[in-house]
C-alpha cells in the first residue's frame, strides 16, 4: 500500500511538567544504579517509563474531568531524590498539631529521614517502624518481594511517577497477633525553603493476621511556597487484621498534593480509613481498596474543607471480589468561597461478590456564591444478593434547621456555625482513636472558626422575610 | 388589669403571593390557655409561623404586640430570647447537634439576654434532670443528636421538655397532639399544665378537640378561611367536636350575606 | 437452589411475540450512504431545497465524528456502509381516510394490537403510524384541526408548514450534536410531527407507533413537538420490530419546545426486537431525546418503559431555561438474556427556581447488563433550583448486572441536589411467601416487579399503563434465576 499523505500526530508530546520529571529522573539514573540494588533501579525505571508514556491527564481524562492539572506547569519541579537531607532544628516542630500523641513518630524533611526528630519505641520481637532508608539494609527481602506490588502503577500517573522519584517513606510490620497500643505518627513537613521541589513520599504498611495498629499520615507546610508532594501508601492488611489509617493534610496553600492509598485486605480484616483533608492549593485523593477476602470490612472516611481558591478531589473505586464484605464510604466537603470540591466514587461488585454490604455518601455544603461541587457516586454491580446504596447531596444549610435553633433563642450565626460543626463532625466522630479523635476535632474547629460570618453565609433564595413588613 | 401578653389586631399575613390569615385579633392575658382551633388550610400554622418569625411568610398588615414591643420587628431568636416559644409541629432532626448542647445554647442565650450569667454544665444538668422526669423521657435523650432518630411520640415530649427548660411567657403549640397516641397526649399535656402559671399563658393550636380534654382553655376561637370567625368559652369546642366545622360555615356564610 | 428459583428459571423461555414478518413490498434503497443518498432520500421526498441543504451540512458533519464508546455497552462496530437509509412500503398509499390503506399493513398493525379503526373507535386516541421509514396512516386529523393542533407526518409537516418546521428543526437538538443525531439529520426520513397553539389544551392523547419491517434497513424518524404558551399535549410513542438475525439500527431524534406556562407529557413504551436468547440478531437503538423548556413556568415529563432492543442507548433530557419550569423522567427499563441498556436523563438548570425530578427503576435479568447514566447539572444562574433523584436496581439471577452512574454539577449555592440509589434482589422469602399464599411463581414474580415499577406506571396514561404492565410479564418469563 502507498503511503498515505502525512498522518496527524497521533502522539501529542509529552506536557511540559511530564517532560522535566522525567528528564530530572533520567539524569539521576546512572547515580542510582551505582548505590540502589539493581530490583529497586529496575522498579524506577518501570515507573519513569509508564509515567512518560502517559504524561499528566488532562480534563479529556474521564477520572480528570473536573481537575485541571495546568496550574502544574507554572513550575518547574525538581524531585527531591538525591538531595542532601535538610536540616531542622527540634524547635521547628513546637506546637505541632499532633505534636503531644504518645508512640512513635518518624520524622520526614523534605521526603529525607530526620533521626534527631523521630523517636522510636522498643516493640516486641518481630515489630519494625522504620524508615525505608533504615529498612533497606535490615529488610530487604521483605521489601523487595511487596514493595510496588501492591500499588498498581496503571491506576495513576502519580503513582507511576511515586514508583520512580520516592526517597524514603515509612516501612511499618507488624507480625502475627501483635496489637500496637500507641498510635504510629509519620510526618512528612515541607519546609518550603526550595519552592518548586517535588517530595515522593512512599510508605509500605504491613499488618500480619491478627494484627492490629493506628498510623497516622500527617503532611504539613513550615512556609508558605509552590511545593508538590506526591505520595503513595501500599497498606496490606492480613486475615482478621485490624487497621485504623488517618491521613491529615494540611499543606500550605500554595502546594500541590497528590495522595494515592492502596489498601489490600485479606479475610475478615477491618480498616477504618479516615482523610481530613485542609490544605493545599490543589489535592487529589485516591483510595484503592480490594476486599479480596471473605468478610472483610472496610470504612473510608472523608472530610474535606476548602476556602479561597482551593480544590479538593477525592477518587474511588471500591472493589468487592469476594462475598460477605462491607464497604461503607463516607465522604463530606465544606466549600467556602471560590473553592471547588471534586468527588468521584465507584462500587464495584464482582461476580459472585455475593450478601455484600456497601454503602457510600457524599454531601457537600457550599457556603458561597462562587463555590462549586462536582459528585460522581457510582455502583457498578455485578452480583444479585447485595445491598447497594449511594446517595450525593449539594445545598446549602437546612433553611428549616436554622429557624428551628433560631426558635430557640440561639442568634443565626451560631446557628449557621452549630450546623456547620455537625455536618463536619458526622465525619470526625468515626474516628475510633480518643486522643486523635479530639485533636482532629480541634483542628477542624479552628478551621471553621478562622471562617468569618460572610463566609458561613447567610442567604435568602426566596427575599421574603417575616420582618419585613408595612406600616 | 395587667399588661396583656400577646396583643394580635387586624393582622393580615401570607406566603408566596396567597394571601392566608385575612385580619385577625386577639388578646391573650397573663394565666390564660387560649386554643385556636379550625379545618385544615384555615391558616392556623400560618399564624404561628408568624409568631415565630419564620421565613418566607410575608406580613401585610396589621400589628402584633409581645410584652409591650413590636413582635414583627424582631428576629425569630430575639422573639425566643424575650419568652416566645413555638412547639413545632414537625420539630426538626438536626443530626449531629448534641441535644444537651444545643439547649444549654438557648437557655445561655436567653439568660444572657436578660443580663444573668450563663449556667455552667453541672447547673444545666441539675435543671435539665428535673424537667426530663416531668415529660417521662429517657435521659439518654440528652446525649443523642436533636430530634435525630426520635419517634413522633418522642419529638412531641421533646420540644414539651425544652419549653419546660426554658420556660417561655408564651408558649404556642403548634398541633402539638398530631401523631401522638393517648399514652403520649396525656403525658405532653400533663407536662403542659404543670408549666403553666399566673404569668404566662399558653396558646394551643389544634384541629381536634381530642387535646382540650387534657389541657383546658380558657377561651377557644374557631379560625375559618383566616378569619376568627367565633370566639367562646370550653364548651365551643365540645360543640365542635359533636357537629364538626360546617355548620358554622354556613352560619358564618348566612351572616356575611345578609 | 430452592424449589421457587426452579421454577422461576422454567419461565425463562418466552418469545418476542411481535417478531412476524408482513410480506409488504417496499421501496428500498440500496445499502450504503454517502452524499447522494442524502440527495435521494430527500428527492424521493419531494423535499424542498433549504432542507436538503441541511441534511447535507448533517453529512458532511457526521463524517467528521466518531461513534462515541463511553456508554457500558458492547457490541461489534456497525458498518454504516451496509446499511440500507430508506425503505417505504412501495403501494404508497395517499391516505385521505384509513380505508385506503393497504389491507396486507392494516393486519400487520392489526396483529400488534393497534387496529387503527379500534383506536379510532374506542380509545379516542389520535394515531400516526410509522411503518419503516414512512408515516402511512394518520387518524383524526380533522378533529384537531378544529383547535388548530397539527399532528401529521414529518413529511407532509414539510410539504404543508414548512415556516414552522424550518424555524424549529434542530433548535433543540442541533445536527452537531451527536454521532447519531448528526446521522439522523442527515438521513431521517419520516415521523411526527406536533404543533399545539397558544392556549390550546390538546383534547385527546397523540400517540404514534412506529415499526420496522423492512431487512436490512435502518430507521431514523424524527419527532417535533412544539406547545405554544399555556397548551398541553400527552404524546404517547411505541415502537415494534420483526425477528431477524441480524442486528438492525434505530436512530432517532426527538425534539420538544415548550414555551411559557406549556406542558408536553411524552410516553413511550419501546419494545424493538430484543434479539435471541445468545443475543443474535435485535435492534440497536441509539436515540436522542431532548425537550427545552424555554418559557417560564413550562413543564416537560418524560415517561419511559423500555423493554426491547439488543442495545439501547438514550438519555430523554430536559433543558430548563424558564423560570420555574419544571422537568421529569420517569423510568423503568427492563433487560433480559443479552440485552443491554445505558439509559437515563439529563437535568440542565439554567433558570431560576427550576425544579426536576428523576426516577429511575432498572430491572436486569439473565446475562444482561443494565446501566443508569444521569446527569444532573445546576448553572450559576439557577437560584433555588431543586433536583430530587431515586434510581432503583432489581437484580434477577447473580449473571446480570445493575450500574448506576450518576454525574452531578453544582454551581449555586442555593441548589438542593438530592441523589440516592438502592439494589435489591427478587428474594427466595418473597416467592415463597407469595406461593405459599397460593400465588403461582410467574405471577409473584410480575407482582414484585410491578410493585418495583409503581412510580413509573402511575405516570402512564391509563391505556399505556395496562399495556406496560403486560410487557413487562411477557418480557420476563424465561427470566428469572
Amino acid at each position: 500500500m502507498k503511503p498515505l499523505v502525512a498522518l496527524p500526530d497521533l502522539n501529542p508530546p509529552p506536557d511540559p511538567v511530564t517532560e522535566q520529571l522525567t528528564q530530572a529522573f533520567t539524569s539521576q539514573e546512572e547515580r542510582l544504579a551505582r548505590i540502589e540494588p539493581g530490583w529497586l533501579v529496575a522498579l524506577r525505571k518501570a515507573g519513569i517509563a509508564r509515567f512518560a508514556d502517559v504524561g499528566l491527564p488532562t480534563l479529556r481524562d474521564e477520572d480528570w474531568r473536573f481537575t485541571n492539572l495546568a496550574p502544574l506547569q507554572e513550575h518547574r519541579f525538581q524531585p527531591t531524590l538525591g538531595r542532601p537531607t535538610p536540616d531542622l532544628p527540634a524547635e521547628a516542630l513546637d506546637g505541632l498539631a499532633l505534636g503531644d500523641l504518645p508512640g512513635d513518630r518518624l520524622v520526614f524533611v523534605d521526603g529525607h529521614h530526620s533521626p534527631a526528630l523521630s523517636h522510636i519505641a522498643s516493640h516486641g520481637p518481630g515489630v519494625v517502624v522504620e524508615p525505608f532508608s533504615l529498612a533497606m539494609a535490615r529488610n530487604a527481602d521483605a521489601i523487595r518481594i511487596t514493595l510496588g506490588q501492591h500499588a498498581d502503577l496503571t491506576k495513576s500517573p502519580f503513582v507511576a511517577l511515586n514508583q520512580a522519584c520516592f526517597s524514603d517513606g515509612a516501612f511499618v510490620r507488624i507480625p502475627r497477633g501483635h496489637r500496637l497500643d500507641q498510635p504510629v505518627h509519620l510526618l512528612f513537613v515541607s519546609t518550603g525553603r526550595d519552592p518548586g521541589i517535588a517530595i515522593h513520599p512512599r510508605n509500605l504498611l504491613l499488618l500480619e493476621r491478627d494484627a492490629g495498629a493506628t498510623i497516622v499520615e500527617h503532611y504539613l507546610s513550615l512556609a508558605d511556597a509552590p511545593t508538590l508532594t506526591n505520595a503513595v501508601t501500599e497498606i496490606v492488611a492480613g486475615e482478621n487484621a485490624r487497621m485504623e489509617h488517618i491521613r491529615l493534610q494540611d499543606e500550605s496553600k500554595t502546594s500541590f498534593h497528590f495522595g494515592f492509598v492502596r489498601l489490600q485486605q485479606a479475610a475478615n480484616s477491618n480498616v477504618a480509613a479516615h482523610c481530613i483533608s485542609l490544605g493545599a492549593r490543589l489535592f487529589r485523593h485516591e483510595y484503592d481498596p480490594s476486599l479480596d477476602g471473605p468478610g472483610a470490612e472496610c470504612v473510608l472516611n472523608g472530610l474535606y474543607l476548602a476556602k479561597g481558591r482551593q480544590l479538593a478531589d477525592h477518587h474511588m473505586v471500591v472493589d468487592h471480589a469476594q462475598p460477605n464484605c462491607a464497604s461503607h464510604e463516607y465522604f463530606n466537603g465544606i466549600l467556602a468561597d471560590q473553592s471547588r470540591g471534586v468527588f468521584h466514587g465507584r462500587i464495584l461488585i464482582r461476580p459472585g461478590a455475593q450478601k455484600t454490604d456497601a454503602k457510600q455518601t457524599n454531601k457537600n455544603l457550599l457556603l458561597s456564591n462562587e463555590a462549586r461541587a462536582n459528585s460522581k457516586p457510582q455502583l457498578e454491580i455485578y452480583a444479585d444478593d447485595v445491598k447497594c446504596t449511594h446517595g450525593a447531596t449539594v445545598g446549602q444549610l437546612d433553611p428549616e434547621a436554622v429557624f428551628y435553633l433560631r426558635a430557640r433563642g440561639i442568634p443565626e450565626e451560631t446557628a449557621r456555625r452549630m450546623l456547620v460543626h455537625s455536618f463536619a463532625g458526622e465525619i470526625t466522630h468515626r474516628i475510633q482513636h480518643n486522643g486523635l479523635r479530639e485533636a482532629l476535632d480541634e483542628i477542624v474547629w479552628d478551621w471553621l472558626e478562622s471562617l468569618e460570618a460572610v463566609q458561613i453565609g447567610r442567604r435568602d433564595g426566596s427575599g421574603t422575610h417575616s420582618v419585613a413588613h408595612p406600616h | 388589669m395587667s399588661d396583656p401578653i400577646l396583643d394580635i389586631r387586624d393582622l393580615r399575613a401570607g406566603v408566596e403571593g396567597r394571601d392566608i390569615l385575612q385580619g385577625i385579633s386577639l388578646t391573650i392575658q397573663p394565666g390564660e390557655v387560649h386554643a385556636i382551633m379550625g379545618p385544615n388550610g384555615s391558616g392556623k400554622s400560618t399564624l404561628a409561623s408568624v409568631l415565630a418569625g419564620r421565613d418566607g411568610y410575608e406580613v401585610r398588615g396589621g400589628s402584633v404586640n409581645f410584652l409591650g414591643q413590636d413582635l414583627l420587628e424582631l428576629a425569630p431568636e430575639e422573639r425566643a430570647r424575650d419568652g416566645l416559644f413555638l412547639a413545632f409541629q414537625y420539630p426538626v432532626e438536626i443530626p449531629g447537634v448534641n441535644s444537651t448542647y444545643f439547649l444549654k445554647a438557648a437557655l445561655n442565650e436567653q439568660r444572657k439576654h436578660r443580663g444573668l450569667t450563663p449556667v455552667d454544665a453541672m447547673e444545666f444538668l441539675t435543671l435539665v434532670r428535673d424537667k426530663i422526669k416531668l415529660l417521662e423521657l429517657n435521659e439518654d435523650l440528652l446525649k443523642r443528636p436533636v430530634n435525630a432518630g426520635f419517634s413522633g411520640g418522642e419529638k412531641k415530649r421533646n420540644e414539651i421538655f425544652q419549653m419546660a427548660v426554658l420556660e417561655p411567657r408564651l408558649a404556642v403549640l403548634d398541633e402539638t397532639d398530631s401523631g401522638l397516641d393517648i399514652d403520649a397526649l396525656r403525658v405532653v399535656a400533663n407536662g403542659v399544665n404543670r408549666l403553666k402559671s399566673a404569668d404566662n399563658a399558653q396558646l394551643v393550636i389544634t384541629h381536634y378537640q381530642r387535646l382540650l380534654d387534657y389541657i383546658v382553655p380558657d377561651f377557644v376561637h374557631v379560625l375559618m378561611n383566616g378569619r376568627i370567625v367565633r370566639s367562646g368559652g370550653k364548651e365551643l369546642a365540645l360543640e365542635l367536636e359533636e357537629r364538626g366545622y360546617d355548620w358554622i360555615a354556613r352560619e358564618t356564610q348566612a351572616a356575611t350575606q345578609s | 437452589m430452592s424449589e421457587a428459583l426452579n421454577t422461576i428459571e422454567e419461565f425463562v423461555s418466552s418469545d418476542y411475540k411481535y417478531g412476524f414478518v408482513s410480506n409488504i413490498e417496499s421501496d428500498t434503497l440500496p445499502p450504503g450512504l454517502d452524499e447522494d443518498v442524502v440527495r435521494q432520500i430527500s428527492l424521493r421526498k419531494q423535499e424542498p431545497e433549504w432542507l436538503l441543504e441541511w441534511r447535507l451540512k448533517a453529512f458532511r458533519h457526521w463524517q467528521k465524528m466518531t461513534e462515541p464508546h463511553w456508554p457500558q455497552v458492547h457490541y461489534p462496530p456497525v458498518d454504516f456502509q451496509a446499511i440500507s437509509y430508506y425503505a417505504a412500503p412501495k403501494k404508497k398509499p395517499k391516505l385521505n381516510s384509513l380505508d385506503e390503506v393497504d389491507p396486507e399493513l392494516r393486519e400487520t398493525f392489526d396483529k400488534l394490537g393497534i387496529s387503527l379503526d379500534e383506536q379510532k373507535r374506542l380509545a379516542g386516541v389520535a394515531v400516526d403510524a410509522v411503518m419503516d421509514s414512512v408515516s402511512v396512516a394518520t387518524t383524526f386529523r380533522k378533529d384537531l384541526e378544529k383547535h388548530g393542533i397539527i399532528f401529521s407526518s414529518f413529511s407532509e409537516a414539510v410539504r404543508e408548514h414548512p415556516d414552522l418546521v424550518r424555524k424549529h428543526l434542530g433548535a433543540v437538538v442541533p445536527y452537531t450534536d451527536n454521532f447519531y443525531a448528526a446521522l439522523n439529520s442527515a438521513v431521517f426520513s419520516d415521523g411526527s410531527f406536533c404543533y399545539i397553539p397558544k392556549g390550546v389544551r390538546c383534547p385527546m392523547e397523540l400517540s404514534t407507533y412506529f415499526r420496522i419491517n423492512a431487512a436490512n434497513t435502518g430507521q431514523f424518524e424524527r419527532t417535533l413537538i412544539v406547545a405554544e404558551e399555556g397548551s398541553y399535549v400527552s404524546y404517547l410513542e411505541g415502537c415494534t420490530a420483526p425477528m431477524r438475525d441480524e442486528n438492525q439500527l434505530h436512530a432517532a431524534v426527538v425534539e420538544l419546545l415548550a414555551m411559557d406556562r406549556a406542558e408536553i407529557k411524552y410516553s413511550t413504551v419501546q419494545n424493538w426486537y430484543p434479539g435471541d436468547k445468545e443475543g443474535r440478531g435485535g435492534i440497536y437503538n441509539f436515540v436522542t431525546k431532548r425537550g427545552l423548556c424555554k418559557g417560564r413556568d413550562s413543564k416537560i415529563s418524560w415517561t419511559q418503559v423500555e423493554t426491547g432492543s439488543a442495545i439501547t442507548w438514550k438519555y430523554p433530557s430536559c433543558v430548563l431555561l424558564g423560570e420555574n419550569s419544571v422537568g421529569e423522567f420517569y423510568s423503568v427499563a427492563l433487560t433480559n438474556n443479552r440485552q443491554q441498556a445505558d439509559t437515563g436523563t439529563k437535568m440542565v438548570h439554567l433558570g431560576a427556581n427550576t425544579r426536576s425530578t428523576i426516577v429511575s427503576k432498572g430491572i436486569s435479568a439473565g446475562r444482561a447488563q443494565n446501566s443508569y447514566r444521569g446527569l444532573v447539572k445546576v448553572n450559576p444562574g439557577a437560584t433555588n433550583a431543586r433536583n430530587f433523584s431515586q434510581c432503583d436496581s432489581l437484580l434477577i439471577g447473580d449473571q446480570c448486572g445493575a450500574h448506576t452512574f450518576p454525574y452531578i454539577e453544582c454551581g449555586n449555592p442555593t441548589a438542593r441536589i438530592e441523589h440516592e440509589a438502592t439494589t435489591s434482589k427478587i428474594g427466595e422469602d418473597q416467592i415463597f411467601y407469595c406461593n405459599q399464599r397460593g400465588i403461582e411463581t410467574q405471577d409473584a414474580v410480575n407482582m414484585i416487579v410491578n410493585g418495583f415499577c409503581k412510580e413509573v406506571f402511575k405516570e402512564l396514561p391509563m391505556e399505556f399503563a395496562v399495556e406496560a404492565q403486560k410487557l413487562l410479564g411477557v418480557s420476563l418469563e424465561g427470566s428469572v434465576g
